[in-house]
Order: C-alpha cells, then structure tokens, then sequence
C-alpha cells in the first residue's frame, strides 16, 4: 500500500473512523468532541488538499490514485476506487464543505443538543458522500450511496424543526424507492456484459470500455437507462420527483441543509455522468429531449415556486431544484460544453447554495424565524454584514457575471442552443428548452431580488429594533470566507474547473461520437 | 439382517438426546430455587453437539439405508441451528428464572425442538422429513402456552396446534400418495422415479401431492395463506419462544422445503414455481401491509418475519432448467435464512430485555430508550435498519443475494424482483417505528434499561455480527455456495 493507492480511501474513511471516535468519548466532554469534529474533517480535508495538489493534470483522462483489491468474490464485486477530473472537483467539495461545518458546530448544535451523536452522524455522511464520487464499482458506489440515507434521517428526524419527522420518512422513503430500482439496474447491466469467457463485471470502467463496443442492446439500454435513471432523477431531485426536497431542506437543521443541498444532490447528477450516460450511450440519446424537457420544467416551476415563497429556507430549497434544473439540461445535451457546464454548475450550486443555507441557519439563530413577513425587512440596517453576505450570495446564486453561478446557466443554455449531433433532430426542441431556461433565469433573479428586497432592505421593525442581535460572529466569518472567496474565484477563473474535467468529459463524448 | 449405523454420522443428535434426558432426570433432583441450573446443563450439552458437528465437517456419510445423510448442506444447517440454539437458552436463563416457570420442563421440551431441527437437513427420506417437522414442531406446541396463567399463551398455543397438526395431516396425506406413486420414500429415488412422465392420471395426483406437501411446509415457515397463526402465537408466548419460532423453527421449516423441491421433485420445477410465486408475492405483500398497522413490538416482529420468509420464498420462483441459476437461488435462499436469523435473534434479544420494563410490550414502551440505554437503542436501530436492507447492514446482502439471482434469471425473476423492491421500500416506514420511538419520542423516566448480562451479551454479539457482514459479506456469503443440493 503506497500513498498513491491508499490516500482517497484514507481520506474517505477517516470521517467513519473519526465518528467511532467520538462514540468512545464521555457524554459531558462537548467541546472535546466538537474538536475532535473539527480535527478529523480538518486531517480528511488536508488529505483530498493533497490529492488535488499531487493530481496530475496533464495525464490524460485516466483514473488516478487508483486501487482496485478484492472486496467480495461471491458476488465479483470488487473494491475499484480511483480519481479523475470529473470527480475530484465533486470530492473536494465534499472535504470542504464538511470542514466547515464542523467549524460552524463549534458554536452552534441545534437543539436537543446531542453533540456526539449529532457529529458522529454527520461524519458517518461525509464518508458516504465522499466514497460515491470514487467508487468505480457499481456494488461500491451503491453501498457509499445507500450509507447517506440513515445519517440524514436521523440528523433530519432528531435535530430538525416542527415538522421534521413527516420530512425525515419522506426523504428517506422516496430516495429509497429510487435507489433500489437502481440497484436492478445494476444488477441488469452485470448479467449483460460479457468479458469474453462468460466472466462478468461490476467494474464501472469495464462497463464503460463493453458499451464503447455496442455491449449492450438497444432494448436493454431503454430499460436499464429508466431503472438507474429513476434512482438518480429521485436524487437530483428532477421534476416531477422533487417533492422530498423542500420539506427535507426545510427542516433539517443547518449543516444538514449544507450538505444535503452542498453534495448530496451532486451525487444524482454525477450518477448520470459517470454511470446512465458512459454505459447506456444508446438509452441516453433516446432519453435526452425527456430528460431536457423535464430540466425545463424544473427551471420554471422551481423559480415559480420561490416567487411564492414565504418561508425563507423553503425558497433556497427551490432555487436548488431549478439550478439542478441547468444542470440536467447540461447533461441532456450530451454535449462537452453542456456536460462541462453540469459539473461547473454542480461546484458551483454546492458553494453557493451552501452558503446559502449558512446565511438563513444564522438569521434563524438571530431571529428564531424563517418567515420573511415575520423578519420585516431592514437586515441590512440592523446586521450590515450578515446582510451583506447575504446579498453577495444570493447574486451569485441568481447567475451574475464575474461570480460562480454564471458559467454553469450561460453555458448549459448554450449548449442546448447546439445539442449533440445524434440529437439533432431535436435541435428546436432544445431551442425551446433554452428559451424556457433563459425566462427561467429572468425570473430566478426576480425571486431573489424581491427576497433580498423584503428580507435586506427597507427599515427595521418595531419588534426588532430594540433586540441586540449579534452580527456575524468570528466562527461564522472563518466557516464562510473559504466558500466567499471560492465564490469570486470561481467566476473569475472558471479555469479552475474546467481545466480539470475538459479531458475527461471528451473522453466520455467520444462515446456519443462527439 | 442388520445394518451397521454410523454412529459419528448421528453423534451431535446422540449427544443432545443425552443432554436432553439428562436436564430431564437433573430437573426432578433440584431444589426449586435451583432449578435454573437445567440451562447451564442444556448449554454446555449444546455445546458439545456443536462441537460434534463441527467434526462432521467436509464428511459425506449415509445411514438408516439412506434416510439419513451428512454432507455440506446438512453441517451448515446443524452448525447454524446449534449457534441459534445457544443464543435462544442465553435470552431465556432471566426470562424464565424471574418468571413462574416450569424450567427444566422448559429447557427439555426446547431442547427436544432443537432435536429435531437438528434432524431435518439431514433427512432425505419422506418419513425422517416428517419426523423431524413433528419433532420440531411438537415441543413447539407446548411451549408457546407456557405462560400457565395467561390467556393469550394458551389461546397462541391451541392456534398454533390446531393449525399445525391440520397443515401436517395435509402433508401427510400427500407424502403417503408420493409413496403410492412412485413405490419409495427415498427422496433421491422420488427424484429420479418421477424423471420420467407418469399416465396422465398419475401425472395429476402427483401434482396434487407436491401442493399437499409444500402446504404442510407453509404453515411451518408462515407462508400466505397459512400465516394466521403466527402473529397470535408470537404475541402470546413467552419471548423467547417467540424468538425460537421465528428463527430456528422457520428456518427448519425452509431446509425441509429445500431438500424436497431441489432433491425430491425438481423435474416437476414448472408446475410448483409458479406457485411458489404467488405465495412469495402473497406472503410479501400482506405481511408488509399488515405490519404497517401493528403498535405491538411482537406483533410486528411476527408480520415482519412473515414478510422475510416471502423473500426466502423467492428463490423457490426463479427454479428452471439452467442448473447454474438453481446453484444460485439455493445459496441465495440459504444465505438469506441465516443472516434473516441474526437479524431477527438481535430484535427479540432487545425486545426480551424490555420485558422487565413493560408487560404489553407496545411500541410506544420504547420511547426515549436512545437516551437511557444508548447501546441497546443502537442495537435495536442496527437490527431494524438491517431487516428494512439498508447498507452497510448484513440485510441488505440477504436481500442483494436474492435481487441478483432474480435478475440473473430474468422473465419472472424480474417481475418478482421489482415486487420484492417496493416491498422493501414501505417495509422500511414499520421498520422506522421503533427507532423512531427510541430516539425521536421523549422518555417517560431517565433510568437506565437494566438488562440481563446475558441478553446483553447476544444483543452486542448479533449486532456485531449484522455490521461485520454488513461490510464484509463474504464472511457468511461464502459458504452456501458449497452446500446446494442442486443437481448439476
């Protein structure tokens, strides 16, 4: 075992290994534990730092940091994890924003407190999540998969506000329904392919290279594609299967928000990339127009939605189901443009609307509120910096120029204005998918503008203007910086990421003749 | 004329009929505060047959003429019915003890359904078949009304018998006309003796028989529509005579069916998968949707394992010609029977620990518990997310093992698969509502659960054991593949 093959399952791991930790820990020990919290994500994250700095970008689209063993040969599943430039942007989000919001739980556990159960659960999901972005086998991405959902219950279930029982079950439920039809079909895609001497695989990369060489037919295809298709639409969320979403996002406590919004949804989306579209190329085509036509849905439903918002967290969630909506109609093109503004807008979406989440748990705190009628308005008087932030966030999350959340919507639209080549008998309706997308951008940016509007600007309310409400704590400032200045450089320098995943996505292209 | 008997073949059943005769003979000698000292003697002579058997492995023996067989198959089954045996008299030492038992009686009458059980993967002959189910089944009977001044045991004993001695004259009656027809009670010679077509008259009793006799193994595993009894008879019983029906007395109901269906009547694998289909869809379904409405823990328990063994039913469905897929559904059924065993064995270790608390035993008791008994709540959480089949639990590979024979075997399989998929899916809401009680619901006082040493000991070591195959399933997953009975 050399650094090479063992650094992402080190840094996968430690979270699990760190929560066993904490479980050792005496109860009334509460700032050990929270540093112990900040300690491993610090120790995993400097880890996924060092991959990325030791990540060769001029190696061409292989995997690397690769390590493939047995893990169970009953079944020929075996443990095939590795990194390449599609998932490390994905994976490092992930290190990151757990970092911080094991920072943000130095000052604040929501009630019933329960810090050792709270950061052991929340170290449980790290690892889930991160495992998913380099999991190479289609066993071990569906075991990292599946290990999301009880952390989250729990963290939804026990830590969240009034309703948060009735949220947690049907999260839970409806993800779970998805995930296992999934699971047939991966099972489906095992039994079909075919190594030569009848042996078969599991292997993501084996299935990749089997379907490159016609593998798999085309009926199989549309089965297979709508069976793992559902288990990621149900993640993503796609419309018509986000109405887990709201009332998850909504009751969760903060960090959970984070994270559900920062990386779980990321992991649908990344599904499709790397598993539905690479090993099912012939049931993607025929998907597309659905999957684009439902991406545009989502856009303008969502933004309508928000407009009619009145619980501030309910209205982030919806933004996050329309951006996920420029995301698919990325995919849906099944272009290199459109797949490289995808996972620039997943980076993106996960910083942003992250923070976005920070910035309503910490009006929650101040204001013990979430309705915009109740807060008044005048935020910007009262706490000019939270507000402040606030504002910035929330531009960047409308598509401003200059800032992270452009280069994802300008350039999924784009895309669609050109699909690939094998769609193009569907040029116009991707056309119209764009222009759908365009008036959705015009009215995400009325949503938050009216918000920003209600919430930032006008004056203090009576009730308010006599409480000492703190402004934005040193604990807040050192858990946000990271993703402010992440926010301006990305839109600066979108280099960053599209440097790193140019490559492999035109490999993955060359399977759709692009 | 005699036939010389292996006596190494048959010594971990010696070994327990000593031990069993021996708790007998110690329970009418001791003192009645001592009387709990019949179960160290009924473990450590469990002990012994286990080693015993464990002494058999790799063998390939014959005696009785052929009605008693060990090979792969038959020590998996003992090793795995014995483990199950030492942990079920671990869960009744207190149970039985601070109760008004009769325990030497107790221990005796287990220990003769355990016999049995012991028995039943090594017959390979109609009437050792029946024997054994009657022997396990027998005790059974007797100690699921232990509970003298109860109703509702009494009530989960007589429902119990009466549906079990009617369900076995059924399956009688068919075993005696599969004699008539084929002239031999062998089942390797059943097998061979129906390979070929009989007249077409024949052709239809036999068919008929195979229904009589699969009817009297559905009632032993509470398959729809022979379920009825169960919830009752769980509800009513001591709990850990509960957690032995569920456990040893189901699985010993599948390593019946088992030998019948793969050794015994596999040419005729077109008449009864279909059938088996529908009693795997039936039994899934309405176990799960019951369950949904049960506020008893041991009522759900006992609707929770029916629907398990509608999933241990499956592999039955996907029986066809290719040997390779029947190698395949064989070990998936006899993987997922262990490892549902676990599961199970853990829920109703915690299940016994509320006992000293709360008499109903509702779901509603458990409220709070994570926040007095963190490690018994935690374990309950294990057991249950594991019966839903969520990873990294030892459930899920129980039910991956049987998705991925299903789809390997397509048409049918994939029909029967996606059933099994939304079943698990709203089985997980009835699955939630303990641990929904344990750690969502405030408690009623902040003491701790007290639970007996030994309860506390199987809930550790079955919790483990979920985990530990949850991450590395290759620990139980194994094995099976070596014991099928499939024919090549």
């Amino acid at each position: 075992m050399t650094w090479e093959n063992s650094a992402i399952t080190i840094a996968t791991l430690l979270p699990v290994v760190g929560a066993l930790v904490i479980a050792l820990v005496p109860r009334d020990k509460d700032t050990m534990v929270r540093a112990l919290g900040i300690v491993f994500t610090g120790v995993a994250l400097v880890i996924a730092i060092a991959i990325a700095v030791d990540f060769d970008y001029s190696a061409g689209p292989g995997l690397q940091f690769e390590l493939n063993t047995e893990w169970i040969p009953a079944i020929s599943a075996r443990y095939h994890v590795g990194i390449d430039g599609i998932s490390l942007p994905l994976y490092l989000l992930t290190f990151v924003l757990s970092f911080l919001c094991a920072i943000y739980t130095w000052h604040f556990v929501p009630s019933p407190g329960k810090t050792k159960a709270f950061l052991g659960l929340m170290l449980l999901l790290e690892t889930g999540m991160a495992g998913t972005f380099i999991a190479f086998d289609l066993i071990l991405f569906f075991v990292f998969w599946e290990l999301v959902l009880v952390p989250m219950y729990f963290l939804i279930g026990i830590w969240g506000s009034a309703n948060r029982e009735y949220a947690a079950i049907k999260f839970f439920l409806y993800t779970l329904f998805g995930s296992i039809f999934m699971l047939l079909g991966f099972l489906g895609m095992f039994f079909r392919s075919d190594l030569g001497g009848g042996a078969r695989t599991f292997d993501i990369i084996a299935l990749q290279d089997y379907a490159a060489g016609g593998g798999f037919s085309d009926g199989f295809q549309l089965v297979a594609f709508a069976a793992v298709g559902l288990g990621f639409a149900v993640k993503v969320p796609m419309w018509p299967f986000h109405t887990w979403l709201p009332d998850a996002h909504t009751e969760a406590p903060t960090i959970g928000s984070v994270l559900l919004a920062g990386v779980m949804l990321k992991m649908g989306t990344y599904g499709f990339v790397r598993i539905a579209l690479p090993i099912l190329p012939y049931g993607a085509e025929k998907y597309a127009p659905w999957i684009g036509a439902l991406a545009a849905i989502a856009i303008v439903y969502a933004a309508l939605a928000c407009l009619a918002q009145r619980d501030l967290k309910r209205l982030i969630a919806f933004s996050s189901v329309g951006h996920m909506g420029f995301v698919m109609l990325g995919i849906a093109t099944l272009t290199t443009i459109g797949i490289n503004a995808a996972i620039f807008g997943m980076v993106a979406h996960g910083i942003i609307t992250g923070m976005l989440f920070f910035c309503v748990g910490s009006l929650y705190d101040r204001y013990h509120t979430r309705e915009i009628s109740e807060i008044g308005g005048g935020v910007m008087q009262k706490l000019p910096y939270l507000g402040g932030v606030f504002a910035f966030v929330s531009i960047a999350s409308l598509g401003l120029p200059g800032l992270a959340g452009f280069w994802g919507e300008v350039l999924a639209l784009l895309s669609a204005f050109n699909p690939a080549g094998i769609l193009s008998d569907h040029t116009t309706l991707f056309r119209v998918f764009m222009v759908a997308g365009g008036i959705g951008t015009i009215l995400t940016a009325g949503y938050f503008l009216w918000m920003l509007q209600r919430v930032n600007m006008g004056t203090v309310p009576e009730k308010w203007q006599a409480q000492p409400l703190p402004d934005v704590l040193p604990v807040e400032w050192v858990s946000w910086t990271p993703l402010l200045v992440a926010t301006v450089a990305l839109g600066i320098f979108p280099r960053l990421i599209f440097g790193v995943t140019q490559e492999p996505v035109d490999a993955l292209m060359h399977l759709f003749g692009g | 004329m005699n036939q010389a008997i292996d006596y190494h073949a048959i010594l971990p059943e010696m070994i327990l009929s000593g031990t069993i005769l021996l708790v007998l003979v110690a329970d009418a000698f001791l003192k009645q505060r001592r009387k709990w000292f019949t179960m160290p003697l009924a473990f450590l002579g469990t002990l012994a047959a286990l080693v015993a058997v464990l002494t058999l492995i790799g063998e390939d023996r014959t005696t009785f003429g052929g009605m008693f067989v060990v090979d792969d198959f038959a020590v998996l089954f003992k090793t795995f019915f014995l483990v199950v045996a030492l942990f079920v008299l671990l869960v009744s030492l207190r149970y039985f003890r601070d109760g008004r038992f009769y325990q030497g009686e107790y221990y005796f009458l287990l220990l003769t359904s355990f016999l049995g059980c012991l028995l039943m993967p090594s017959s390979r002959d109609l009437l050792m078949l029946f024997i054994s189910l009657e022997l396990v089944s027998a005790p059974g009977f007797l100690i699921a009304a232990f509970r003298k001044d109860d109703p509702r045991s009494n009530e989960a004993g007589i429902k119990f018998f009466l549906i079990g001695v009617l369900s076995t004259a059924v399956m009688l009656y068919g075993m005696s006309l599969i004699y008539g027809l084929t002239g031999t009670l062998n089942l390797t010679e059943i097998g061979s003796a129906l390979s070929s077509p009989l007249p077409q008259g024949q052709e239809t009793l036999m068919l008929a028989a195979i229904l009589f006799i699969v009817a009297g193994f559905a009632f032993k595993v509470s398959a729809v529509p022979f379920q009825f009894w169960a919830p009752d008879t769980y509800e009513g019983a001591p709990v850990p005579v509960a957690a032995f029906l569920a456990t040893a007395s189901k699985a010993a109901g599948f390593a019946g069916l088992l030998q019948l269906m793969f050794v015994a009547f596999p040419n005729q694998h077109e008449f009864w998968t279909p059938i088996f289909a529908v009693l795997s869809i039936a039994t899934m379904t309405i176990g799960n949707f019951v369950a949904l409405q049960q506020r008893q823990v041991v009522r759900l328990l006992a609707y929770s394992s029916i629907a398990q063994a509608g999933y241990m039913l499956l592999p039955f469905a996907l029986v066809s010609a290719d040997a390779a897929v029947n190698q395949e559904a064989f070990a998936a059924a006899v993987t997922y029977i262990i490892i549902y065993a676990v599961m199970t064995l853990g829920a109703f270790a915690v299940v016994i620990a509320m006992t000293r608390e709360s008499h109903g035993l509702l779901i509603s008791d458990f409220a709070g518990l994570s926040r007095r008994s963190g490690v018994i709540a935690l374990a309950m959480t294990v057991f249950m997310v594991s019966l839903a089949g969520i990873p990294p639990t030892g459930g899920f590979w129980a039910k991956f093992f049987v998705f991925k024979v299903a789809i390997e075997r397509g048409g049918i399989g994939t029909a029967l698969a996606v059933v099994m998929v939304v079943n698990s899916v709203v089985s997980l809401y009835y699955y939630l509502a303990v641990p929904r009680q344990m750690l969502f619901a405030e408690p009623e006082h902040d003491r701790p659960l007290l639970s007996p040493a030994s309860v506390t000991f199987v809930t550790v070591v079955a919790t483990a054991a979920v985990v530990a195959i949850g991450v590395w399933p290759e620990l139980i997953a194994h094995f099976p593949p070596l014991s099928t009975l499939v024919a090549p």
